[in-house]
């Protein structure tokens, strides 16, 4: 039992990464008509606005270190410790969890540039141009990132109180052996906040209607003389803050490097198409459901029936799911299909 | 005018001393480079000679790489007469003169292996063909290092291993033109056995998880031997992908396998990662079988230490050297880079630098670049003074034998270097084996 339910909280989380990264570029596609190859780009450039960040927190001052006798050796102290003693050693300490204030209005803009600067070029243009210019624009952040910050991947600790593991089966009453790491089960959380925001800005407000009514026809809104393309701007600027947000907060739990967007991207599509194109309800359970497969995947019992099982479960799903209903989990009819 | 044709008894003595001079200057200007035509790389007249330095710089062993990079340009200092010598006051026997190799001034070249066999040969490829290295080193990985000594012996140009811990580099996959000073697994698991005994006892359950090539499979496979010899289960032993990053989905199936002790055979950032997310999943603090959870980490470094923190304390594994040893040559090899780099080096520095000033004592006992002659010359050296004590390259598979170090995560340390403690030393002659064991061949000295 306890291992069936470690797997299952470990599938939640990767499944919420999927789904946060899945909701974006469904977001995209489903307002603008884009099929959008820098959206992981954009994941990995909120893992380094934590990096960032926490660079800017950490910026010392060397001072000789007296215990180091053989040679001369320095110790960094940051200049927070100095101003502010163990304030300012707190403030370090939850860099992570404040990155997103400071990841947020940079991924306004990164959504804002991206979207007036070049993609809108190719709103009329075949899905084959937008994915070779998206995919493009992706490698270019990537290299610019590798040139910026290395090709290392740069760990990033969690705040200290999060740093170890909460006791699951005491809250479920399984007994003290089921545990599962604090910042783990935050992420899981966050993404839930998440999730219920982005689909409470569409359902409930009137901004978030008069973009849902452009996704499923955005002449007539138009017609109305209501500026869609703008809303949609803005919408595209929304999709980067949640997939940028997202990668700030699963720096604690994988070390951003350049590549991360990459890794993320092709499972992310795969979690979209198993959902079903335009369907942001079905990039969210489909993410959740292809996360949890993948964790169940790599359980030894059945990794010694079909080894190497967990490298393609993901894929064999898809498979399934695309032979038995094409449109995906959710997907709408003439979505993609012309 | 009389005497001007005459053939004096003083230009007698010149021409006669200049004759014998010729004469006997005849044979060397002749053999001297007899080799020349027959090596790739011959620097020949050149002032310079050049080395290349194949090192992850990017990938999961990228902080040991850097650090041996370190480590290889101190050693082209050194052996180019500049800075304190570090180790080459200490090494002995040695023929260094602190006049580059040969007389000719050390330069070099560098590669960057991305942690990555086919990137390895193309940037040892490049230096070998383009830069014109005689020599290469480097690695931080041992699938590298077979990659790239396969390739140097089918170049015919001697490749000086520098991080590989792997039993294949010396065993079913040696060259005659790869040399190997760091220890291996079979030594690690012969060293960390005892210990692990003494410390944790004959009934425990192990769960291995292993970097999936092929020095994780020969770890797993020494450790297994030496725990099993001793009474260990081993409850599962499952493969990893290097760089895998999270490791969450490795790590949730050992808390409920019974196991009682999980032995990481990971390495550089994979390690890190991995032990940290297994101390974040609880398992440090579990008691499975009535006995406390144990992590074991066969392959240590001060640089892993360094990254995993706090976590690291208190957790066993072995290393091939560390910075605390006191005897001279470590303390001269400490001063000199922690004067050049502010902090003192790690195990991946020290066998690098070492390699180096073996590579270029070799020609210098020689005397020539000629590959089959420096090979013959490292082959069964024994030498000293370069911080593992007494110390020598077997003939028979180009293995360096010598003392190893087990250690623990220092609990209380004594500076922000002061990482590992060093538990025992394990005599030589403890992780002693039959070159025979691991198979292979060395292959021909001509190619």
């Amino acid at each position: 039992m306890d291992s069936i339910l470690i797997q299952l909280l470990n599938g939640l989380d990767k499944g919420a990464a999927y789904a946060l990264i899945a909701l974006g570029l469904t977001l995209v596609f489903g307002t603008l008509g884009i099929v959008n190859f820098a959206h992981g780009a954009i994941f990995m450039l909120g893992a380094f606005c934590a990096v960032t960040f926490r660079k800017l927190l950490t910026l010392s001052e060397k001072v000789q270190d007296p215990t180091v006798t053989l040679f001369a050796a320095y110790k960094e102290v940051p200049y927070l410790k100095i101003w502010f003693g163990d304030t300012g050693l707190m403030i370090i300490d939850y860099a992570v969890p404040l990155s997103i204030l400071f990841s947020i209005p940079i991924m306004i803009l990164v959504g804002y540039v991206m979207e007036r600067g070049l993609i809108r070029h190719f709103y009329k243009r075949p899905h084959a141009d937008q994915i070779l210019v998206t995919f493009g624009l992706a490698i270019v952040i990537q290299e610019l990132i590798k040139a910026a910050f290395g090709a290392n991947p740069i760990p990033q600790p969690p705040p200290d109180i999060v740093s170890g593991s909460a006791n699951v089966g005491l809250w479920l009453g399984l007994g003290e052996a089921l545990v599962y790491p604090w910042w783990r089960l935050m992420y899981l959380v966050f993404s839930a906040v998440m999730i219920f925001g982005v689909f409470s800005f569409l359902k409930y407000t009137t901004y978030g209607m008069v973009v849902r009514a452009g996704m499923w026809d955005r002449e007539t809104v138009g017609l109305l003389g209501i500026n869609i393309e703008r809303r949609f701007t803005i919408v595209f600027a929304l999709a980067a803050v949640v997939a940028g947000v997202a990668g700030v907060m699963y720096t604690p739990i994988l070390p951003p490097d350049y590549h991360m967007g990459m890794d993320f991207l092709v499972l992310s599509f795969v979690v979209v198409v198993v959902g079903g194109m335009g369907s942001l309800g079905g990039a969210v359970a489909a993410g959740f459901l292809l996360g949890i497969v993948q964790s169940f995947a790599s359980m030894n019992e059945i990794k010694d029936i079909f080894p190497g099982i967990d490298q393609i479960i993901i894929y064999l799903v898809a498979v399934v799911i695309l032979l038995t209903r094409p449109r995906g989990l959710m997907g709408r009819a003439g979505v993609m299909e012309d | 005018m009389s005497n001007s044709n005459k053939f004096s008894r003083r230009q007698a003595l010149k021409f006669g001393a200049a004759g014998a001079a010729a004469m006997g200057a005849g044979p060397l200007i002749f053999t001297r480079n007899a080799w020349a035509q027959a090596f790739p790389n011959d620097p020949g007249s050149n002032a310079n000679v050049i080395l290349g330095f194949n090192v992850p710089q990017t990938g999961p062993y990228s902080d040991e790489g850097a650090d041996e990079l370190r480590a290889y340009m101190l050693a082209v200092k050194h052996l180019n007469g500049e800075g304190d010598g570090g180790m080459m006051n200490t090494f002995t026997p040695s023929s260094l003169k602190g006049n580059g190799i040969l007389g000719k001034k050390v330069t070099y070249t560098t590669g960057d292996t991305q942690t990555k066999s086919d990137a390895a040969r193309a940037s040892a490829k490049r230096m070998i063909e383009k830069d014109g290295a005689l020599m290469i080193t480097g690695g931080s990985s041992s699938g590298v290092a077979v990659a790239v000594q396969g390739l140097c012996q089918e170049a015919g140009i001697i490749f000086m291993a520098g991080l590989t811990h792997s039993n294949d580099t010396t065993g079913k996959d040696k060259k005659r033109y790869g040399f190997r000073h760091f220890f291996n697994a079979y030594m690690s698991g012969a060293a960390l056995g005892p210990v692990l005994e003494k410390e944790y006892g004959t009934e425990r359950r192990a769960y291995h998880l292993t970097a999936d090539y092929t020095w994780g499979w020969t770890q797993e496979e020494s450790m297994r031997q030496f725990t099993e010899g001793m009474g260990w289960q081993t409850a599962a032993a499952v493969k990893t992908p290097v760089g895998a990053g999270d490791f969450s989905q490795y790590i949730t199936p050992v808390l409920n396998s019974g196991a009682d002790v999980l032995v990481l055979n990971h390495y550089g950032k994979d390690m890190i990662n991995s032990l940290t997310q297994s101390i974040q999943f609880g398992l440090r603090d579990k008691q499975v079988n009535g006995k406390n959870f144990e992590i074991v980490v066969p392959l240590f470094s001060r640089l892993m230490a360094q990254g995993a923190g706090e976590n690291i304390k208190g957790i066993l594994g072995s290393t091939n050297w560390n910075w605390s040893l006191q005897d001279a040559g470590s303390q001269a090899f400490v001063k000199s880079f922690g004067a050049e780099y502010g902090f003192p080096p790690s195990m991946a520095a020290h066998t690098c630098y070492v390699q180096t000033l073996l590579y270029a004592n070799a020609c210098e006992m020689t005397g020539t670049f000629y590959p089959p002659e420096v090979i013959k010359a490292l082959e069964g050296f024994s030498f000293d003074g370069m911080g593992n004590g007494k110390t020598e390259y077997r003939a028979e598979d180009h293995q360096c034998f010598k003392d190893v170090l087990v250690v623990r995560g220092n609990e209380n340390p004594s500076s922000q270097f002061d990482l590992l403690e060093v538990v025992e030393t394990t005599p030589r002659s403890q992780v002693e084996y039959d070159a025979k064991i691991f198979g292979g061949e060395l292959g021909p000295y001509k190619v």
